[in-house]
């Protein structure tokens, strides 16, 4: 643990470059077909859900299968509020991640009583309640299937206090200070969360709970034997990672004020484990990177139809061009999936560090026989990275 | 991410990077604000071909359906195109389609899976306003999906031409100013049906209901109810079950001894396939009760899914928007354009797509414009024939289609694998037709602020 000594520097350099990186988004997404909002905004979102899986995760080894069922909570939230109070993004977010937190707090107080495998059989048992409830029961508060939508009619209590004019005409869009929260607005809103979630994420990482987090993950008895309660710190990094989730789910909600039930479908719980595990799990950067690889297979890939790879295929004589397009449709299109669960096969087999093991093998492949500087590096790298 | 400290770029010149890409990322939406009257998304005035979006389900339990559409859809851009025969182009009337495109515009298409799903169906909506500049998008094979997409479009002022929806809301209380729906809906179902039901069944029946649980299931199941009641019929229960649900069986049990003689199912897809098979293999339809024949009842029927659901549907009566046994000129040409396609004849979902697509083209070409508004004002009020359908009329109060409804019968003794459903009755639309109001909601504004 060399970076307690200076944290500083390389912390800050790494939280600004994240930054950068983020924010510059549009700039160098454009030649992979992934500059356009909707997108951005999703990487951004899903950026923020993973982060705080890790935290769990990554963190302690517990692994929670129900977290779409925070971000479904932080999405009926969010709409509620832009119902029942304003269109304005804050309260939205606010109210998102406390009932996500709130919910956190219940599901991980029961289900922290177990480890392992029964504590992820808990997990997911209460996501598919939650969805449940949300799908067919709660049908007044979620409007089951169909999803939970505005309406003209809604009582938007605080923006008709400061407004005495005429409704307009259409739906209200949601706004930060008169800022629309689609399109880049939207994403540049979601970014700057993201980067001050990563942040936040950096500092527990760095932190005493961190350390006491991953003591709990190599051994959790020995820890007991010291006289510890891991029980509260368990339920702490529980609610924390349950209130990111609220987070992102409330940002979905911002974006594109919709709340529907499958959000919290346990194949959404799913994804956010396999966006962590793609990445790397419990390194900081990972499950960002495998939330923005599954986000852009899911909107890129499946969009490229027989015309599309006819196009990219042009070069080749159109005998070949006739075997060819047909193979590669199989893994694009609708078949998306093919090649997501393939990378992800390779991924685990090859690299089980993720992503982040990758890069920096390819990195040390570069540096290795370099002088002393070199060295230095790529120890920061793998500290950056850790 | 760290490697971007080996490139040598200093933490300034990130900075700067990072905030002149904010900028000029963020120019476009600048310009849009202030631009003039007639400047609208994705306005393809500056190129030479329009782009329409093709949003239908490629997975989940209408994945059939949406299939057929997306054939549909290429099969009518061809024809906007002048490739092919022409299909509905040479029976439209009236029609200022010439098969060189519109506006004198080559057509091209970029296509989206909604995976049956509001969440994705959106995203992927977004992605083709946002990202391929689609000037229009269609399609869907779920109301739930529909509502969600054509209230998307609202909001960004892209005209949504709806594919197979068949919720009484999405052109009743969620209708929206830039949303179209040709198909037609569970309240015509209800009404067409319902003369039938009394003639084949007689009026003192016993009804249930499994309802699939989402605005499309709710709203037919209500105008169903309201249908057979009228007829003297009783309600015995209704019963929702989750879409996509697989196996019906826990839901089918309890039929047999509520004391119902007649089972409604108001399930489509995939979910109508399997409930019915199970119903008829749990041998409802071999049992009396009440001293009289149990029969099944489904609303909305389609020969896709009686294609999926094999012998049980013999004899099941139901409701289409088209049948590809029709004999009028429209029918038959586009059954024939469509057969000499792809080798089999269109379902009526791919019916409806294909129609929707000719009528937005058409409209842009009265209206002489792309844009939007424009386009709406023709479409509204819009009286056409040739389609297939009979005259037919977009009602411009809620942009609902009007015209006749079938009612069908699955076919004892089909003469082929295609010839699976039997008309019964062509109910003309004076019977099916309502007034608009009954079903609230508003259609909003043609200007939409962007």
């Amino acid at each position: 643990m060399t970076n307690m000594k200076k944290p500083s520097f390389n912390d800050t350099m790494l939280i600004l470059v994240f930054a950068a990186a983020i924010l510059a988004m549009p700039l160098w997404l454009d030649p992979f077909g992934g500059n356009y909002p909707d997108l951005l905004q999703k990487f951004a979102i899903y950026g923020i859900f993973a982060i705080g899986f890790n935290i769990l995760f990554g963190l302690t080894g517990y692994l929670s299968f129900g977290h779409a069922a925070f971000l479904g909570v932080g999405s009926y939230a969010a709409v509620w509020s832009f119902k029942l109070l304003t269109m304005n993004a804050i309260p939205a977010v606010i109210f998102g991640v406390l009932f996500a937190g709130l919910l956190a707090a219940i599901i991980g107080f029961l289900s922290l009583r177990r480890t392992g495998i029964y504590f992820s059989i808990l997990t997911l048992a209460f996501a598919q309640m939650s969805y449940n409830l949300a799908y067919s029961v709660l049908t007044p508060i979620t409007n089951g299937e169909t999803g939970l939508q505005l309406a003209r009619s809604d009582p938007r209590i605080l923006d008709k206090l400061f407004s005495d004019g005429p409704a307009s005409a259409g739906l209200p869009s949601t706004e930060l200070f008169g800022e629309t929260m689609s399109g880049y607005p939207g994403f540049y809103f979601c970014a700057v969360l993201l980067i001050i979630g990563f942040y936040i994420s950096l500092r527990i990482f760095r932190s005493p709970f961190g350390l006491m987090l991953k003591g709990i993950k190599s051994n959790q008895n020995r820890m007991k034997y010291t006289g510890l309660n891991t029980r509260p710190y368990m339920l702490t990094a529980f609610i924390i990672s349950g209130m990111y989730a609220g987070l992102a789910g409330s940002l979905l909600a911002v974006t594109d004020p919709l709340a529907g039930a499958e959000r919290m479908q346990w194949t959404a719980s799913g994804e956010v484990v396999l966006m962590t595990i793609l990445g790397g799990a419990g390194t900081l950067v990972g499950p960002m990177l495998g939330a923005g690889l599954i986000k852009y297979f899911e909107n890129i890939f499946s969009s490229f139809d027989d015309s599309v790879l006819q196009q990219a295929f042009s070069f080749l004589p159109d005998s070949v061009l006739e075997i060819v397009v047909p193979v590669v449709g199989l893994f694009v299109g609708s078949g998306w999936h093919l090649t997501l669960g393939l990378l992800f096969m390779i991924i685990v087999i090859f690299l089980p560090g993720g992503l982040v093991e990758g890069f920096r093998r390819i990195f040390n492949y570069f540096t290795s026989g370099g002088g002393k500087a070199e060295t230095q590096s790529v120890e920061a790298h793998n500290q950056a990275g850790e | 991410m760290s490697d971007f400290k080996k490139s040598g770029m200093s933490r300034r010149g990130l900075l700067k990077a990072g905030a002149v890409g904010g900028l000029v990322a963020a120019t476009p939406s600048f310009f849009i604000k202030d631009a003039w009257a007639e400047e609208f998304r994705n306005n393809p005035t500056n190129s030479g071909e329009v782009k329409l979006g093709f949003n239908v389900p490629q997975s989940g339990p209408y994945a059939d359906e949406g299939a057929d559409e997306l054939r549909a859809y290429m099969l009518a851009v061809k024809h906007l195109n002048g490739e092919g025969d022409g299909g509905m182009l040479n029976t439209m009337k009236p029609s200022m389609l010439t098969g060189k495109g519109v506006l004198g515009k080559k057509v091209t298409y970029a296509t989206g899976d909604t995976q049956t799903k509001s969440d994705a169906a959106r995203a992927s909506a977004k992605r083709m306003i946002e990202k391929d500049g689609v000037l229009m998008v269609t399609g869907g094979s779920s109301s739930g999906v529909a509502v969600a997409v054509q209230s998307l479009c609202q909001e960004q002022g892209i005209i949504f031409m709806a594919g197979l929806t068949h919720s009484n809301d999405t052109t009743g209380k969620d209708k929206r100013r830039y949303g179209f729906r040709h198909f037609f809906n569970a309240y015509m179902s209800g009404a067409a049906l319902a003369p039938v039901l009394n003639k084949e069944y007689g009026s003192d029946r016993r009804a249930y209901h499994l309802t699939a649980d989402y605005t499309w299931g709710w709203t037919q199941e209500e105008s169903i109810k309201n249908s057979t009641e009228a007829l003297g019929w009783e309600t015995v229960n209704t019963v929702k079950t989750p879409v996509g649900a697989g196996d019906f069986s826990q839901y089918i049990t309890p039929v047999l001894n509520s004391g119902a003689d007649v089972l409604i199912l108001n399930h489509y897809g995939k979910d109508m396939i399997n409930s019915l098979s199970q119903a008829v293999q749990f041998g409802l339809r071999d049992k009396q009760v009440n001293g009289k024949n149990f029969e099944i009842v489904v609303p909305l029927f389609s020969r896709l899914m009686a294609q999926g659901a094999g012998d049980a549907i013999k004899g099941i009566l139901g409701t289409t928007n088209w049948n590809w046994s029709l004999q009028d000129d429209g029918s038959k040409a586009f059954v024939q354009s469509f057969g000499a396609e792809y080798g089999a004849p269109p379902s009526m979902a791919a019916h409806t797509c294909y129609v929707q697509t000719l009528l937005y083209a058409n409209a842009c070409e009265m209206a002489g414009t792309f844009y939007p508004p424009e386009v709406i004002k023709q479409l509204e009020g819009f009286n056409f024939d040739g389609m297939g359908n009979g005259p037919t009329l977009y009602r411009a109060e809620d942009h609902q289609c009007f015209k006749d409804v079938l009612v069908v019968r699955g076919n004892e003794n089909p003469s082929s694998q295609f010839d699976l459903l039997k008309v019964v009755d062509i109910t003309p639309r004076a019977q099916v037709e309502y007034d608009w109001t009954i079903f609230g909601g508003e259609l909003g504004p043609y200007e939409v602020k962007m």
